[in-house]
């Protein structure tokens, strides 16, 4: 029978527990520390980072990360990451995260929190008045072009697969002919 | 990646150029190791710098900046030259044999050029192939014929003599001919070289050509399709091959379907230009099938709000022969062309060439969105150096959003591969997954049409959305059911014959999922977002889900751990891995095995191989089947050629007459670019910037910093801005390790911390000493103590110094892509404080 080495420890265990084996844990256990991920939930994501594609587990308590760890499981790092992979843990238990929408008005010096209603909206208006003023119908040589000039886009390779074809059916719907991200630098 | 990260243990030879894996790509070295500690296989090293990786290899052969082309073309001459190529593979698999039109010249006849340049394009007319009266394309087997590809490619590159390319590259000759003897042993049944490469190859102005020049290599020693083969496109990003898949580019759509152009008012039209077409008997020509994959993309963007025509009319359309990439889009904000701007999940007032030009650009326009987890030099970039907000229009939204551990989603990796993630937490504060916001956006936009109307107004109106729901205050939205639209669904009941099996029929109802692309439809009865993700989903399960670890061949395929595009293939072309009769060319490596008694081939999912012995060439996805060693499609010649970088320390390039690559734009020109578009060292050496620089990156931070800048531990292992030179250069500037120095180009400067390490060596450049120094792009002043903090500003637990490598680089691009050209530029470096 093959077993993954995390699915091996959950049956290790088990048999340990049902039918006892020739070796007791019991010392070992007595000096071990209880686990730092003690009753925590586990998922599993992919590294954010670079192209390999590296497993980790996040384990969180009461909506907190206390915790993140290469993930055995996975045939490409068997539960190794580098420095950044292993700093993933710091990528959400960061005070300097933003949280609020910020809106910096014309020729101002400050920024300023706003709230999401507000800033979508007058975005939605700036992309239409953007779209109108910048349609072109039809290009020089008379050609149908139905496309949008005064408006681009940059990104992004730091979305998901889902979110990239959902963003790429925004910008086209809107017209957008210049669409670009990470892939060209 | 043509194969996959565990792949690489494969290999018998491991060729590491243009690329720094230990260093960026750190885990990738688990399984470079992994083969030379099992197999005994030999790691290659070829860069302007010792790197970590370099410190790993066998063997070490420097190379000046943006010469790669003249270093591999002197391995194809040795090859060549020696009979190391793989024969029946190259006469086989490729286009080796095909006659080409006799008018066709090569540089080495042609003052450096290939015929057809007019005005810094190439007419191809005589770039054709020789045709029988059928159109079939001539061959000679043989490989006799002075005008078949293999002969044209032994002449070309005879002019890459051992003695000729060190002059040029200023490799010791040793070195040199080490490396060819070393990679070219691999053109073995039963030996597989791979190759690793990454933007130190991709940002040049020869960048397509300098990858080619692996293909044709890789293709002689019978490398592609095999395990431990390959050539291994190390992408910087985790998801950079998926954004790409998804057409997030100018020039496709996606699945890498071809933008619509305006001279193409019809779909019927873009079908009849686009879809290729083949005399070659046997070849099965995939890309025939471009109509199905078209119509169920409209499907995807429009539904049935709108037929297909009518669907493909409410496109965006492109003007032939326009360039609207990425140097562009900063070229035209620059003049005030755009209005609005999204910087959605990038930073480019550090990632963008030419930067000081960038951020200019910016306070030209009237609107920006600036999406991302922390505040970034794009954001803020009116209260930047040398910004005086008072001045500055744009009005700017910093929107927080949501980090991969926050939401769930999959990305694709470098070798293809789909995994799904899963959400730990929740986002911080207010801040939303992406897929939240751009929904927000996207039906207040549609709201104010529906209301106030508009031009093509339909275009979004009749947009399909159904990826969510609101909760509360907000539209929540569902990558699930995004997946399952990226995989596709029928839109109505349908019986419909099966694509490899004559005479058998399937039926299937609305809204079940589309097995695999072969079952895509041409007539709008079926819809799918992206045609080689279509397999991904099947009504069991999410197949990025998968976890198993069950791996039979032992080659580390893992088939059943997530998915990999295209029909969870693991090792594209692996039809080339077999012979012609069907029986692996290495049965110690098979990645398929025909099952007689089966009738079936067994390993990977077979790519291109038909029944054993009847003859189908494998690389399907190419019209006449083969694999291109003359690749007439490409903008700057179908073989390469050795051209040197925009700015370079020679006067001369030693190949040819021709210095640059002439199909390259440059945008100094009158009406092309900019006032702050300047170069130097163009037509001659440029006194004041006499040394080459390349930008590099570092583990411990992550493209421009705009994320790792913020992890203290990250920031604390690599803190800031620094400059590495050789020992005999900091002798001569009189700098010293950990001097605050200034390095200069002609467009900006940035102020760096020396680093003086034996890594780098002065190049003996054709008998001219000539410095090289290089500089880590992560850097940016928003982290750095100097910038002026108010009330308010996120404050980092730990500072970093210095600014963007970028201020330093140039609007210059690579003749197919146009990415910029930031592995070879002139700088000078002086200690601060003296001029």
């Amino acid at each position: 029978m093959k077993v993954s080495r995390r699915g091996f420890l959950k049956i290790s265990g088990a048999v340990m527990a049902t039918t006892g084996v020739g070796i007791s844990l019991k010392p070992v256990a007595a000096h071990a520390k209880p686990l730092r991920i003690k009753y925590a939930r586990e998922t599993t994501t992919v590294c954010p980072y670079c192209s390999v594609g590296c497993s980790i587990i996040v384990s969180t308590r009461e909506g907190k990360v206390i915790n993140t760890e290469g993930d055995p499981d996975s045939p490409i790092n068997r539960g190794a990451l580098c420095s950044k992979g292993g700093s993933i843990y710091q990528m959400a238990v960061n005070e300097n995260r933003l949280g609020k929408p910020l809106y910096r008005a014309p020729f101002a010096s400050d920024w300023k929190e706003v709230e999401w209603e507000w800033a979508l909206d007058k975005i939605a208006e700036n992309v239409k008045k953007s779209r109108d003023k910048s349609f072109k119908k039809t290009n020089a040589k008379g050609q149908v072009v139905n496309r949008t000039e005064g408006i681009a886009s940059v990104g992004s390779a730091a979305m998901d697969l889902e979110e990239c074809f959902t963003y790429q059916k925004f910008l086209r719907g809107l017209g957008l002919v210049y669409i670009e991200h990470q892939a060209r630098i | 990646m043509t194969n996959h990260w565990v792949d690489i243990k494969n290999s018998d030879i491991i060729l590491i150029m243009g690329s720094n894996p230990a260093s960026n790509h750190p885990i990738s070295f688990k399984w470079i190791q992994e083969a030379v500690d099992k197999r005994g296989a030999k790691i290659i090293c070829v860069d302007p710098r010792y790197t970590q990786s370099a410190s790993k290899s066998h063997l070490y052969a420097p190379l000046r900046s943006g010469t790669d082309i003249a270093f591999l073309g002197g391995m194809i001459k040795y090859i060549l030259d020696n009979n190391l190529y793989f024969d029946e593979y190259v006469k086989s698999y490729t286009n080796a044999s095909f006659l080409v039109n006799p008018d066709f010249k090569l540089p080495g006849d042609n003052k450096g050029v290939f015929s057809g340049l007019a005005d810094g394009k190439y007419i191809k007319d005589t770039w054709s192939y020789q045709t029988d009266a059928e159109g079939v394309i001539k061959k000679d087997r043989t490989l006799q014929d002075p005008n078949c590809v293999f002969q044209l490619l032994k002449k070309h590159y005879s002019r890459y003599t051992p003695e000729l390319v060190c002059r040029i590259t200023g490799t010791p000759k040793d070195k040199l001919v080490e490396v060819y003897k070393l990679f070219g042993s691999t053109g073995k049944p039963d030996k597989a070289g791979v190759e690793l490469y990454a933007m130190g190859w991709t940002q040049h102005t020869v960048g397509v050509q300098n990858i080619r020049t692996m293909c044709i290599i890789q293709l002689l020693l019978g490398n592609m399709g095999i395990a431990g083969g390959g050539i291994a496109a190390m992408r910087g990003e985790s998801n950079v091959q998926g954004s790409t898949d998804h057409g997030l580019l100018f020039h496709i759509l996606p699945g890498y379907l071809g933008t619509p152009s305006g001279s193409l008012p019809t779909l019927a039209a873009y079908n009849e230009k686009n879809t290729p077409t083949t005399k070659e008997k046997e070849s099965l020509n995939w890309w025939k099938n471009k109509p199905k994959y078209v119509a169920s993309f409209l499907r995807s963007m429009y539904g049935e709000n709108a037929s297909l025509d009518e669907a493909y009319s409410l496109l965006p359309k492109v003007d032939d022969g326009a360039n609207y990439s990425w140097l562009q889009i900063f070229d035209q904000m620059y003049k005030e062309k755009f209005t609005g701007f999204f910087a959605w999940g990038m930073n480019p007032a550090c990632s963008g060439a030419h930067s000081n030009k960038v951020r200019q650009a910016m306070t030209k326009l009237d609107w920006m969105v600036n999406v991302n987890l922390f505040d970034n030099e794009t954001g803020s970039f009116w209260c930047g150096p040398g910004m005086d907000p008072k001045k500055i229009k744009t009005e700017v939204f910093m929107l927080p959003c949501a980090a991969s551990i926050e939401k769930e989603g999959s990305i694709a990796n470098s070798g293809r591969l789909m995994q799904w993630r899963y959400k730990a937490v929740d986002a911080p504060g207010d801040a939303l997954p992406d897929g939240d916001i751009m929904s927000e956006i996207f039906f207040k936009v549609k709201e104010l049409y529906e209301k106030e109307g508009g031009p093509n107004k339909e275009a979004v109106t009749k947009l399909t959305w159904p990826y969510g729901k609101t909760l509360g205050k907000h539209f929540h939205y569902e990558p699930r059911m995004v997946a399952r639209e990226v995989n596709g669904f029928f839109l109505e009941d349908k019986k419909v014959e099966n694509p490899t099996k004559k005479g058998e029929f399937k039926e299937f109802k609305k809204g079940d999922l589309v097995p695999t692309f072969a079952w895509l439809q041409d007539d709008g009865s079926t819809s799918s977002g992206c045609w080689v993700y279509c397999g991904s989903v099947t009504e069991k399960a999410n197949l990025a889900m998968r976890r198993g670890q069950a791996d039979p061949t032992g080659l580390g395929l893992y088939s059943e751990w997530c998915w990999s595009w295209p029909v969870n293939r693991r090792i594209i072309y692996n039809g080339a891995s077999v012979d012609p009769s069907g029986k692996p060319w290495d049965p110690s490596r098979a990645v398929i095995k025909w099952n007689e008694e089966e009738k079936k081939w067994k390993g990977d999912v077979p790519d291109g191989a038909g029944d054993p012995g009847k003859g189908r060439p494998p690389f399907i996805m190419k019209p006449d089947g083969v694999a291109s060693i003359y690749g007439p499609g490409l903008a700057d010649g179908p073989f390469p050629e050795h051209y040197e970088p925009l700015e370079c320390p020679v006067e001369k390039n030693l190949m040819s007459d021709q210095k640059n690559n002439p199909a390259i734009k440059r945008f100094d020109k009158a009406g092309v670019g900019s006032d702050l578009d300047v170069y130097s060292g163009v037509t001659g050496c440029d006194p004041r910037f006499p040394f080459i620089c390349a930008t590099y990156r570092v583990s411990e931070h992550w493209q421009t910093g705009v994320l790792t800048r913020w992890c203290p531990w990250l920031a604390e292992m690599q803190p800031g801005m620094f400059v590495e030179m050789s020992a005999e250069l900091a002798k001569e500037k009189n700098i010293s390790s950990g001097d605050k120095c200034v390095v200069k180009s002609a467009r900006g400067e940035v102020e760096c911390t020396a680093i003086v390490t034996p890594r780098f060596k002065p190049f003996n450049i054709d008998g001219n000493t000539i410095h090289e120094v290089g500089i880590p792009w992560h850097f940016g002043w928003i982290t750095s103590k100097k910038r002026l903090f108010k009330r308010g500003d996120k404050v980092p637990e730990v500072f970093t110094t210095g600014d963007a490598a970028n201020l330093l680089t140039s609007t210059i691009g690579d003749a197919n892509t146009m990415i910029p050209e930031s592995k070879a530029f002139m700088v000078n470096v002086v200690k601060k404080g003296v001029r």
